[in-house]
């Protein structure tokens, strides 16, 4: 039984030591945060923690006390207690007292941080199979958040970087001092949207609104992921943060509406000029591995009985403009969803260009983002 | 065993009880849902709005010491092919005091569709105090091809809508009905 | 786990005429024999738990580093889902049913369960089911990918057609499930031996019978839950899409009222075990164990009422969650009460360290960790950072492993002796205990670090920060699964009656009716009601 002992006093060591010796190389602890209430949250689950620590501690010591004193091999002759109405009270009422203990700060930080009256801004954050997309209430800013890890590190083809898996190509940004407000929906099936540091975790139920907040006051970069099983890839969809000064939130958000209507005054300049096949081709791939390949996979033969496959069968080789509308559209009821607000109508126009020429598909057809522009119109 | 003759009749009662407690709870389960419903009703737990006009109380006082910001947002779901967006983006009124904002919607394909905009209000409590006297949400909406329509809802904030409350945000998910009996794992094939 | 005696002559005394069965196939198929049913649950629950175990180590094998190195996302979440629903419903509730089809009838002093026709059927439909569920492997799109939890759209809307599959076999074994409690409820009331009052009855039936209470009560509330997600995929219901007024959110609400409770179905049965082997080896009675009858069935009671613990992220008003928290957090006194009995009862015994009572000291110690993490999640504030990440995954491997399965593996050690008539191979036992104590922990402990430190659960691949500890939780994994082969031949050679023959009262300190009949115990026990005082 020294054994025992040993190694419980041991892994119980491990257990405090470990965070101390290992803190900046190896996180074994929950983050404290940047926000008051995620600093609330860490205290109460080190409250907590350090309660049951101690309970466990106690009830051990007398449980591993007895088994080194009480045994037979000692040759001592067993009691015949079996119960005592006093212990038996005591052991009970002063449980739930500890619980009382900590159902109080417990109460306070909750009610804290169900309070979201007095927002400077909303968000509205829809999950979809399996990107985020961004909508600022409070100004003309809307865009999608892809995982911006390459392929190539996934499968080990290429050094995975440090912030491999939890790095976006558009994250969110927010002002630091504002009480920033999000509503969080979902497209498809739910999601869970969680940022550690802020200690917001709320699930996208689709066709409901959630609601959380969260008040940052150190600009920088925070990190978190989906948390709740969407799907294939459930952990491919994460979440960055940009807290920004205020000032510089204002200039971001002035550029990114700037850039919003570029893009849009862009796209109609363009609709009009024609692209060769090649190009289309080339910019069609890239579109196709960003956003179609999750499903379709690289080689477009999808996963048979769950996500279609595009070569030589369906939309990809039959009518023209069906294929345009099931990428405009999505088709309701199944995990395709809309990309109209999400990819240019040139990007479109080439995806769906690619995606009929490529694997051998070779319909021939060219599809420019004029066509996808007359679709969108109703022009059929 | 002459001691098992009274037993087994014992049994069979103790069954019947038993298998009438196991139909009871399977009923309950399904009870369950009608439940729910109602308690989301009477305390706002899911955020919907009531699917029935409210009347305004003409005795109702407007109270002009708040004023609360409602944010509008629509969506269409996946393959609803439709434009569907509100006036304004959100706006800001004394409880008590009756408003309508105008939705307008636009189906860009050459079919007719039948579609149903579902409410939802954050936060969910404030779903209880948001009386709606007409609003286009409580039918179905049939738009044939091309068609554009505006479509009014009208509403008033409960003058007891909690004091916490400065800020509300409805919005609307347009969903496709037409097909609404369809057989859904049907579909992913179909999308090939 | 063994099988039953085939030369039962030589060990029985007074019942010759009823000693006649059947052999060859046809005893096992159309076996109305409680110790026949309980041999084959508990065969049926190792070969499952080594299928649900095997799937364990393809999750642990894809998640020894990071990257995607073995499986496609896709059919990692078709582990985790099908590991999760082997392991729940064809390893550890067929172990308990065996486990009480044995010991119920010999505890109480009864001849045979009093269903038996029932009791044969209620088992047989199980592998039918597991054989629906296992097959959908072949489907176009594989097994079920949505955790076990099946949440709504994704197992409706979202899924591939071997939901169908999925559903078809969770209703077979929940019906089996509701049979086996039927049986049990009826064996405990009508059967027992003249002077067996209820306070007089073993903790392992009183717990195992509160347990078959609450089966009945939430195993049709699943019944009808699945039912909801077939008909909403097929038959254009909405109960759980936004689309036609139903709420995802809802299925949740129906999918905990069974969960939650079966949580404590898988729980209780321990407790019984546990009460039954320490004061054996500590050679002194059960402390207080009027108070533990109580703290099961409040426990038991309490479980309708915090089913929505589960559910903290999904956005619930202020009032539902401080509720949810406060009855959760209520649960941690009946628990602690279990766990002081269990301490006091060593408290001043005389106690010996045979491999039952070894793990069932484990039990107490891990499954107290378990409970202790368990109060750390009910509090609502804190829950939202450890919800859906490992820190969960540890804690419910650690009352459901170290719990549960310790307590099984208690189970077999202490009354293997009486099922085979034979001592098991003292050695092994032992080598199984040490490995599977320290390789658990290996397994299970640093996943606590992992999960606070933000790794998402149900993900086959993860940042690297996370990566050393994954390693470790990984050869854990395999130490922990390789070791249970060991129990595996200790129970073989036990069976194949290689060992010493074991008395009719193998444990000193060992209390109850099972050790007042021969071992091992004959094909017919009790036909004459023994008289308890």
């Amino acid at each position: 039984m020294k054994v025992r002992l040993t190694s419980l006093l041991l892994g119980l060591l491990a257990l405090f030591a470990t965070p101390l010796a290992y803190a900046d190389s190896l996180q074994l602890n929950m983050t404290r945060g940047v926000t008051d209430i995620s600093q609330r949250v860490y205290n109460l689950h080190m409250l907590v923690f350090w309660i049951c620590v101690v309970i466990g501690v106690i009830v051990f010591s007398v449980m591993f006390w007895s088994i080194l004193r009480h045994r037979k091999s000692r040759g001592v002759t067993p009691a015949k207690f079996h119960d005592n109405v006093k212990v038996e009270i005591a052991w009970t009422v002063i449980p739930f007292l500890i619980l009382v203990a900590m159902a109080v700060p417990a109460t306070t930080t909750l009610l804290k941080m169900d309070d979201t009256s007095d927002s400077d801004m909303s968000v509205l954050i829809t999950g979809s199979q399996w990107r985020w997309h961004y909508s600022y209430l409070d100004y003309d800013i809307e865009y999608m958040s892809n995982l911006a890890t390459p392929r190539e590190q996934i499968y080990g083809r290429l050094p995975r970087t440090e912030n491999y898996l939890l790095e976006v190509d558009r994250p969110l940004v927010i002002p630091t001092g504002k009480k920033v407000r999000f509503l969080i929906t979902s497209d498809d099936v739910i999601h869970s949207w969680w940022v550690p540091e802020f200690a917001v975790k709320k699930d996208a139920n689709p066709g409901y609104i959630n609601e959380a907040w969260t008040r940052v006051d150190q600009p920088g970069i925070y990190r978190g992921q989906c948390a709740e099983l969407c799907g294939r890839d459930h952990a491919f969809m994460p979440v960055v943060v940009i807290a920004k000064d205020p000032e510089d939130f204002e200039a971001w958000a002035r550029s990114e509406e700037q850039r919003l209507a570029d893009r849009r005054a862009e796209e109609e300049r363009l609709l009009a000029m024609e692209m060769s096949k090649e190009e289309l081709m080339e910019m069609g791939q890239q579109v196709h591995m960003s956003y179609c390949a999750a499903c379709h996979q690289p080689n477009g033969q999808g996963v048979p009985g769950v996500f279609p496959g595009l070569v030589g069968q369906g939309i990809a080789v039959n009518d023209k403009t069906a294929h345009i509308d099931v990428v405009w559209n999505g088709v309701s009821g199944s995990a395709m969803q809309s990309f109209r607000n999400t990819l240019t109508m040139r990007e479109i126009a080439a995806v769906v260009t690619y995606q009929r020429n490529a694997w051998g598909n070779n319909t021939g057809d060219v599809v420019q983002a004029a066509d996808v522009h007359n679709f969108s119109q109703g022009n059929q | 065993m002459n001691q098992q003759q009274p037993k087994r009749q014992d049994n069979s009662r103790v069954i019947t009880r038993l298998l009438a407690s196991v139909m009871i709870m399977f009923a309950f389960g399904f009870a369950l849902v009608p439940l729910y419903e109602k308690f989301c009703e009477i305390t706002g737990f899911n955020g919907r709005t009531s699917s029935k006009a409210a009347t305004a109380d003409s005795g109702m006082q407007v109270d002009q010491s708040r004023v609360i910001t409602v944010e509008f947002h629509t969506r269409v779901s996946r393959g609803v092919p439709w434009e569907f967006r509100p006036e304004v983006r959100s706006l800001r009124l004394h409880p008590g005091e009756v408003k309508t904002v105008n939705f307008y919607v636009e189906n860009k394909t050459n079919r007719d569709v039948v579609a149903q905009a579902l409410p939802s209000v954050a936060p969910g409590e404030a779903s209880l105090f948001l009386n709606k006297t007409e609003c286009f949400c409580f039918e179905n909406q049939p738009l044939a091809a091309g068609e554009t329509a505006v479509m009014p809802m009208q509403f008033y904030l409960d003058p007891d809508l909690p004091d916490h409350v400065h800020r509300l945000t409805l919005s609307y998910m347009m969903y496709d009905l037409t097909e609404q009996a369809r057989p859904r794992t049907a579909r992913v094939e179909r999308s090939e | 786990m063994s099988t039953v005696v085939t030369d039962t002559h030589s060990a029985h005394d007074a019942h010759d005429h009823h000693d006649h069965k059947p052999t060859g196939i046809k005893r096992w198929l159309f076996t109305t024999n409680h110790k026949d049913i309980g041999t084959m649950y508990l065969w049926f629950s190792f070969l499952m738990f080594l299928v649900g175990g095997s799937m364990a180590l393809m999750i642990r094998a894809e998640l020894f580093q990071p990257g995607m190195q073995l499986v496609d996302p896709h059919f990692f979440n078709q582990m985790t889902t099908m590991h999760g629903v082997i392991m729940v419903f064809g390893a550890v509730m067929p172990a308990f049913v065996g486990l009480a089809n044995w010991m119920i009838p010999l505890m109480i002093g009864a001849p045979d369960m009093a269903l038996p026709r029932m009791n044969n059927w209620s088992f047989w439909i199980l592998p039918f089911a597991f054989l629906i569920l296992l097959s959908s492997f072949l489907m176009p799109g594989g097994a079920p990918a949505f955790g076990w939890t099946f949440y709504a759209p994704l197992s409706t809307t979202y899924s591939t057609d071997s939901t169908a599959l999925f559903v078809f076999s969770m209703h077979i074994m929940g019906m089996s499930s509701i049979m086996g409690a039927i049986n049990v409820i009826v064996t405990i009331m009508n059967m027992r031996a003249p002077g067996m009052t209820y306070m007089k009855m073993p903790l392992f039936v009183w717990t195992w019978f509160i347990t078959a209470f609450l089966l009945i009560a939430v195993m049709p509330v699943l019944a009808g839950v699945v039912t909801m997600v077939l008909t909403d995929k097929y038959f254009g219901t909405f109960f759980f899409d936004a689309a036609g007024g139903g709420d995802p959110v809802l299925f949740q609400h129906l999918f905990w009222f069974f969960g939650h409770p079966e949580v404590y179905i898988m729980i209780l049965p321990s407790f019984g075990i546990v009460s039954a082997i320490i004061p054996a080896f500590a050679r002194k009675p059960l402390f207080g164990y009027a108070s533990m009858v109580y703290a099961t069935a409040s426990i038991a009671g309490l479980s309708f009422l915090v089913w929505a613990h589960h559910m903290f992220t999904t956005g619930m008003p202020t009032f539902a969650s401080l509720f949810f928290m406060y009855m959760t957090m209520l649960i941690a006194v009946p628990t602690g009460v279990k766990v002081f009995n269990w301490v006091t009862t060593m408290w001043r015994g005389a106690m010996t360290f045979e491999t039952p009572m070894l793990f069932a000291i484990a039990f107490v110690v891990l499954f107290t960790i378990g409970g202790l993490s368990g109060i750390m999640l009910a509090i609502t504030p804190v829950d939202y950072q450890y919800h859906d990440t490992y820190f969960v995954v540890a804690h419910f491997h650690y009352v459901l492993v170290s719990g549960a399965v310790f307590s099984i593996m208690a189970a077999a050690y202490y009354w293997l002796p009486k099922w085979s008539g034979v001592m098991y191979d003292d050695f092994l036992s032992k080598l199984h205990f040490w490995a599977s104590l320290i390789s658990v922990n290996i397994l299970f402990f640093p996943m606590h670090f992992v999960g606070l430190a933000g790794m998402p659960r149900r993900i086959p691949d993860y940042a690297l920060q996370f990566a050393d500890i994954n390693a470790i939780v990984s050869v854990g994994g395999f130490l922990f699964g390789f070791s249970q082969l060991i129990f595996l031949a200790v129970v073989v050679k036990a069976a194949l009656k290689k060992g010493e023959p074991a008395p009719a009262k193998p444990w000193e300190g060992a209390e109850g009716l099972e050790w007042t009949v021969p071992s091992p115990a004959p094909y017919h026990t009790f036909d004459v009601p023994p008289q308890v005082k």
